[in-house]
C-alpha cells in the first residue's frame, strides 16, 4: 500500500487516481500510524514553500516522513513535495527543509541569470506546460519509459546544488532540476499524475519498489 | 524545450459534448469521458471542458462527469464555463480540474481572479477574453460573445495578469468559426502586453494555421479549438507530427498504454 501524505494542501484527487489506474492500493491520509504502515509514501504538495513546511510540521507528519525514510521505505516527493525534501528554499524567505537531500529550492530566475541565459528568449515563469527530460544517472525509476520522453511542469522554484542526487533534468533556458533520486527517497519536480503513459510508468516504476516480490 | 500545446476543447451541456462530433468507429461520441480519453491517447496536451449547462441539474452533472473524466484521463485539465465566485473554482478543482478558467464573471467581478489566485495559485487561474474589433480596437464582449463590455481587451488582459491571472485564452470573435487561420494580429497585440501563457483560439481550419500560428509568433504558447478535432478535419497525431518536421517543439506520446 502507498500512503499520499494529506497535510492540507491541494487536491490529491488526480494523485490517488493516477495510483488505482496503474493497480496500487492508495491511502489518503492525514495519520503518522498510515504512514508508518505504508509499504512506501508520496509526500505531495502545490503552492507556497514556507506555508506547505509549516503546515507539515504543525501537523507532525514531517517525522512520519522522515521516519519513513529512515526505516528505508521508498519515500517520493512531487512538485513542491520534492522541494520539501532540501535542505531550504529561498521562496519568499529562506525556509528550512526537510534535509533529506542535499541542495536547495531557488528562483528560476535566478537560475537562468546565474547560467547566463539569453534574456532575449524571454521565458516565461512558471514553466507551464510539456518538457523532455533528460537522464543523468540511472534510476530503476526509469524502468520503463526512455530519454526525451516528456513530462508536464508547473513551477517557478527549482532544486540546485543537488548534484548528487540528480537524475534528469530540462531544458527551459538552462537545464532544471527534473528529477532527484538517492537511496531509497525520490522526487519528481514535474507532475507525474498529469503527464499520461509516461508519468503512469513513473509511478509504476516507483511503486514497485519496497515491494517484496520486486 | 519546452513543448507548444495543442488543447481540444469540449463543450459539454446535460452532461454530453454538444456541437456535434464525428469520429468514426468511436461509437458514443458524445460521452465527455470518453472524448477526453480518446483525445488524451492521440496526444492532446490538455484538455479544456465548458460547461454550457444553464440547469442546476445539468450542473451536478457536470461535476460527476468531471470527476469521472479525471479518474482516468491523466493530462492536465481545465474547466470554464459559469464560474463567478471562488466557490465555483472549489467545486470543480475537488473534481480534478487542474486550472480554472473566467470569463464573464471576472468581468462582472475583476477581484475574482485575485481571490481565486490568492487561494489557488497563479497557474490555475485562466483568463479567457472574447474579443472582437469594432471601430478598430478590440473590445471584450461578454455572454458568450454577445454582449460588448465597452472594455479594451489589451487593457483588460494587462489588469487581468496584474490581478494573477496565470494563463490567458484569447478567443477572437472575428475570425471564429471562419476556419481562415488564427487571427494573428490580435494575438501579437496581447503576447506584447502579456507576460503569462498566451493560448490561440478561434480560427484553425488546418493543420497550417497552427504551424503558421507558432512559426509567426513565439510568445504563443498552444493552440485550442473545438470542431475541427471533433470532425477530424484536423487529427492531433497528424498536426503533431507535422509540428514535429516543421521544428516546432511538440510533445508526441501516442497511445502507448502501460
Amino acid at each position: 500500500m502507498t500512503a499520499i501524505v494529506d497535510y492540507g494542501v491541494g487536491n490529491l484527487f488526480s494523485l490517488e487516481s493516477s495510483l488505482n489506474a496503474i493497480g496500487e492500493r492508495v491511502r489518503v491520509t492525514p495519520e503518522a500510524q498510515d504512514i508508518m504502515k505504508a509499504d512506501r509514501v508520496i509526500l505531495p504538495g502545490v503552492g507556497a514553500f514556507g506555508d506547505a513546511a509549516k503546515k507539515l510540521r504543525d501537523s507532525g507528519l514531517d517525522q512520519a516522513v522522515l521516519q519513513a525514510a529512515e526505516a528505508e521505505k521508498p519515500v517520493m516527493g512531487i512538485c513542491l513535495g520534492m522541494q520539501l525534501l532540501f535542505e531550504k528554499s529561498f521562496e519568499y524567505g529562506e525556509h528550512p527543509g526537510l534535509g533529506l537531500l542535499h541542495g536547495e529550492v531557488r528562483p528560476i530566475r535566478e537560475l537562468l541569470e546565474a547560467a547566463g541565459a539569453d534574456p532575449e528568449k524571454k521565458l516565461k515563469i512558471p514553466q507551464m506546460g510539456w518538457n523532455a527530460l533528460r537522464f543523468r544517472k540511472e534510476s530503476s525509476l526509469f524502468r520503463y519509459i526512455e530519454e526525451g520522453d516528456h513530462v508536464y511542469f508547473v513551477h517557478s522554484y527549482a532544486a540546485a546544488g543537488c548534484e548528487d542526487s540528480l537524475l534528469a533534468d530540462t531544458e527551459y533556458g538552462t537545464f532544471l532540476t527534473a528529477c532527484v533520486g538517492k537511496g531509497n527517497v525520490f522526487g519528481c519536480q514535474f507532475h507525474p499524475e498529469k503527464s499520461g503513459n509516461v508519468g503512469l510508468k513513473i509511478l509504476k516504476a516507483f511503486c514497485e519498489m519496497g515491494r517484496a516480490d520486486a | 524545450m519546452i513543448t507548444k500545446r495543442i488543447i481540444p476543447c469540449l463543450d459539454v451541456k446535460d452532461g454530453r459534448v454538444v456541437k456535434g462530433v464525428n469520429f468514426q468507429g468511436l461509437g458514443d461520441v458524445d460521452s465527455p469521458v470518453r472524448l477526453a480519453r480518446y483525445y488524451s491517447d492521440c496526444g492532446a496536451d490538455e484538455l479544456v471542458f465548458y460547461d454550457i449547462t444553464a440547469s442546476a441539474e445539468g450542473r451536478a452533472l457536470f461535476t460527476d462527469i468531471l470527476r469521472e473524466t479525471a479518474r482516468r484521463v491523466f493530462i492536465p485539465l481545465t474547466v470554464g464555463g459559469g464560474i463567478g465566485t471562488v466557490d465555483d473554482f472549489d467545486r470543480v478543482l475537488k473534481c480534478g480540474a487542474d486550472k480554472v478558467s473566467v470569463n464573464s464573471g471576472a468581468i462582472r467581478d475583476p477581484s475574482l481572479i485575485g481571490k481565486a489566485a490568492r487561494k489557488y495559485g497563479d497557474q490555475c487561474v485562466v483568463l479567457s477574453v472574447d474579443v472582437k474589433r469594432v471601430d478598430g480596437v478590440f473590445r471584450v464582449f461578454a455572454r458568450g460573445g454577445r454582449e460588448n463590455t465597452g472594455l479594451e481587451a489589451l487593457e483588460w488582459i494587462r489588469r487581468g495578469v496584474g490581478e494573477g491571472a496565470g494563463e490567458i485564452v484569447v478567443n477572437s470573435i472575428d475570425t471564429d468559426g471562419v476556419k481562415q487561420g488564427f487571427d494573428l494580429e490580435m494575438l501579437e497585440a496581447v503576447c506584447r502586453v502579456a507576460k503569462v501563457p498566451v493560448i490561440a483560439s478561434g480560427g484553425a481550419g488546418c493543420v497550417e494555421d497552427f504551424l503558421t500560428l507558432f512559426r509567426t509568433l513565439p510568445g504563443v504558447d498552444a493552440g485550442l479549438a473545438a470542431s475541427i478535432f471533433h470532425f477530424g478535419e484536423v487529427r492531433i497525431a497528424d498536426l503533431k507530427d507535422a509540428m514535429a518536421a516543421a521544428g516546432i517543439p511538440a510533445r508526441r506520446e501516442g497511445a502507448k498504454r502501460i
